[in-house]
């Protein structure tokens, strides 16, 4: 399999709510591929999103170790965190989480902004990003005149925008219809065929798990289940534009 | 990132709220074009005081006659004669700081011209007179010396006097009656304007004192002068001069040790200093109150951006989710209260500068707009969007990512 891109070791997590101590992860240990697609399951509460802010460099461990490319970033600054989200890492979310007063181009030139690229770079990465993900013609569309699919498809340019190892995917198609979390879901895949980009997604839909190439279940802050998936789904055809 | 594009992020936020942001400027315009003002207007008084102490003459002192005791009776100052035109010559010869020196008398009367007739002041002096009170002649001449000892019936007209009798006549070479003797013009002086207690200064005919004495003067003590005008050799030695005016009369006037002068010596320029500080503490005042509103603008500055940090939680966390530092977050909260600021600063400076202006021309009152208030207001408001932007810009920059995008 080469080179493990993500190696979890111990992993704890706690939280101080109130008087009460909560232990969101107990322990977890994972060792994630290179062009490695992982889908991550479990009920609510079961640690699932608190090991997705962990391995997106938002939250740090309480114990344990996290390994990106063989270098230790559980006790990264929080500069150093920041640094490491842009550059080598992406995010989608459920709820799109795009900046509704700036253009689709202008989200997707976002991780660029921070990262001091020249600004003539950035339009042309934007809406190289945007038009792998089949959007160039929305490139000025604000959030608000897109679909939540077209939507969730500028989030995912924004994130391989910066060509980032790993893309962390926080229930992306929690909030489409059936047909469009497919068209995402083959959106992912493409990425991960053909760009090699390591992928984690969390997700509570069977249907959309089956997307991935292997799949981990949660349970009370521990992994439970570990499997490859044997029978892949494929999304139907592309289509070119999609409402 | 670089500042360039954290200053249009800030732009296109504060565009996105447009009526807030201009009500929170409203704040500093008010408060930058309040301070412009007031200081306009101080440095306004400053300047007119300035203009009198330059009209009066400089580095002069004049010694008064009086304070002698006749009969256990004190008389106040220019109560009694006791100077005289030979104190004023020792005076004028034997003191080393003394420029120059003139005796003065002070009278009034009717001067007549053809069927006109008009009462002022009437001023008798040397000839160094109206030199010393920086007066020109503008047109004819000054009298002379030999004109001073000949005691000749010639005068100069200030130009209220000559507009008055002369209309648009030239007066030189002109015979008038004062006090029913003839007098020829030799001069008009130049327009001197009011005098700092605003008095007219050009309502005065100036002629020889030894003709006022002999001619005019019904005083029983010929030889008697009213106030001895001295100007000293420069500004630093105006107190030794005071000094040895002091010590020159005392000795001329057989005035042993403790005993009282019979003269006062008075320091002109140094009660218009004092006029001058009491203006200047003024204008101090009214700009230490309108500074007052210039931190209140920065309270609404603060006010606004702490609701807008609030309000912006999400994009906050969005920011921080694709690589912002907290340092760019803080730069990008704190660069949009400084161009509130100094926004708000540069039209309040424009605002300002308009409303001092209309001050001048409806009131009637010297303004001035100093460079230095201007730049002073500008670098103060910018100074001010920093101060009370970088609580809430902090403020934005410490939120934890995770929370802030889970916000609603």
């Amino acid at each position: 399999m080469g080179v493990a891109a993500i190696e979890v070791t111990g992993l704890v997590k706690t939280y101080q709510l109130g008087d009460v101590l909560v232990e969101a992860l107990k322990g977890v240990d994972l060792s994630i591929a290179a062009g490695e697609f992982l889908a991550v399951m479990g009920p609510s509460g079961s640690g699932k999103s608190t090991l997705m802010n962990i391995l997106g460099c938002l939250d740090r461990p309480t114990s344990g170790q996290y390994r990106l490319d063989g270098k230790e970033v559980g006790d990264l600054s929080r500069d150093g965190r920041a640094i490491l989200r842009r550059s080598r890492l992406g995010f989608v979310f459920q709820g799109f989480n795009l900046l509704s007063r700036l253009s689709a181009n202008e989200n997707v030139e976002l991780p660029m902004i921070y990262d001091g690229t020249p600004a003539s770079d950035r339009h042309a990465r934007a809406l190289s990003a945007l038009s792998s993900v089949g959007l160039a013609d929305r490139a000025d569309h604000l959030p608000s005149q897109l679909s939540g699919g077209q939507q969730q498809r500028v989030a995912i340019a924004r994130a391989i925008v910066n060509t980032p190892a790993m893309i962390l995917a926080d229930e992306p198609t929690g909030n489409l219809d059936s047909a469009t979390s497919e068209e995402i879901m083959g959106i992912f895949q493409r990425l991960n065929d053909e760009r090699g980009i390591t992928l984690v997604l969390v997700t509570h839909e069977p249907d959309i798990a089956l997307f991935a190439k292997r799949v981990i279940r949660f349970l009370d802050g521990r992994i439970v289940e570990d499997r490859p998936v044997v029978d892949r789904s494929r999304p139907p055809a592309p289509r070119e534009t999609a409402g | 990132m670089n500042f360039l594009s954290a200053g249009k992020v800030a732009f296109r936020s504060l565009r996105a709220n447009k009526m807030r942001s201009i009500l929170t400027m409203l704040g500093m315009i008010i408060g930058v074009a309040a301070v412009i003002i007031m200081v306009a207007i101080g440095a306004g008084a400053n300047q007119r005081i300035s203009a009198q102490i330059a009209s009066v003459g400089s580095n002069l002192l004049l010694v008064v006659p009086g304070s002698t005791t006749s009969g256990g009776l004190r008389m106040g100052s220019g109560g009694a004669p006791s100077l005289t035109m030979a104190d004023a010559r020792a005076i004028g010869k034997e003191l080393s700081s003394v420029r120059a020196t003139s005796p003065t008398m002070r009278s009034s009367g009717p001067v007549v011209y053809g069927n006109q007739n008009w009462s002022t002041i009437l001023q008798g002096g040397a000839p160094e007179f109206i030199e010393m009170r920086e007066w020109a002649v503008i047109s004819g001449r000054n009298f002379t010396a030999q004109e001073l000892d000949a005691s000749s019936k010639v005068c100069l007209l200030g130009q209220t006097v000559s507009d008055y009798l002369f209309g648009t006549e030239d007066p030189v070479g002109k015979i008038v009656r004062i006090k029913r003797s003839p007098f020829t013009v030799i001069g008009i002086l130049d327009r001197k304007g009011q005098s700092p207690q605003g008095q007219d200064q050009d309502d005065t005919v100036i002629l020889p004192i030894t003709t006022m004495q002999k001619k005019l003067s019904g005083s029983a003590h010929v030889g008697s002068v009213g106030v001895i005008m001295v100007q000293a050799v420069d500004a630093d030695s105006v107190k030794t001069a005071e000094q040895q005016v002091i010590d020159l009369l005392r000795q001329r006037h057989r005035i042993g040790q403790g005993g009282a002068d019979d003269f006062s010596v008075r320091n002109l320029s140094e009660m218009l200093a004092l006029a001058e500080s009491a203006t200047q503490v003024m204008s101090l005042l009214l700009g230490g109150i309108a500074s007052v509103s210039l931190l209140v603008g920065g309270i609404g500055i603060m006010n606004i951006m702490l609701v807008s940090v609030t309000e912006r939680t999400r994009e906050i966390g969005i920011r921080m989710a694709v690589g912002a530092r907290g340092r760019d977050i803080l730069s990008q909260f704190l660069i949009e209260a400084v161009i509130l600021a100094i926004t708000g600063g540069a039209v309040g400076i424009l605002l300002g500068s308009g409303g001092a202006i209309l001050t001048s021309q409806l009131a009637g009152w010297t303004t001035v707009i100093s460079l230095s208030a201007v730049f002073l207001a500008f670098g103060f408001s910018a100074v001010v969007g920093v101060f009370f932007g970088f609580y809430p810009a902090r403020k934005a920059s410490r939120m934890d990512p995770i929370e802030a995008l889970r916000y609603e």
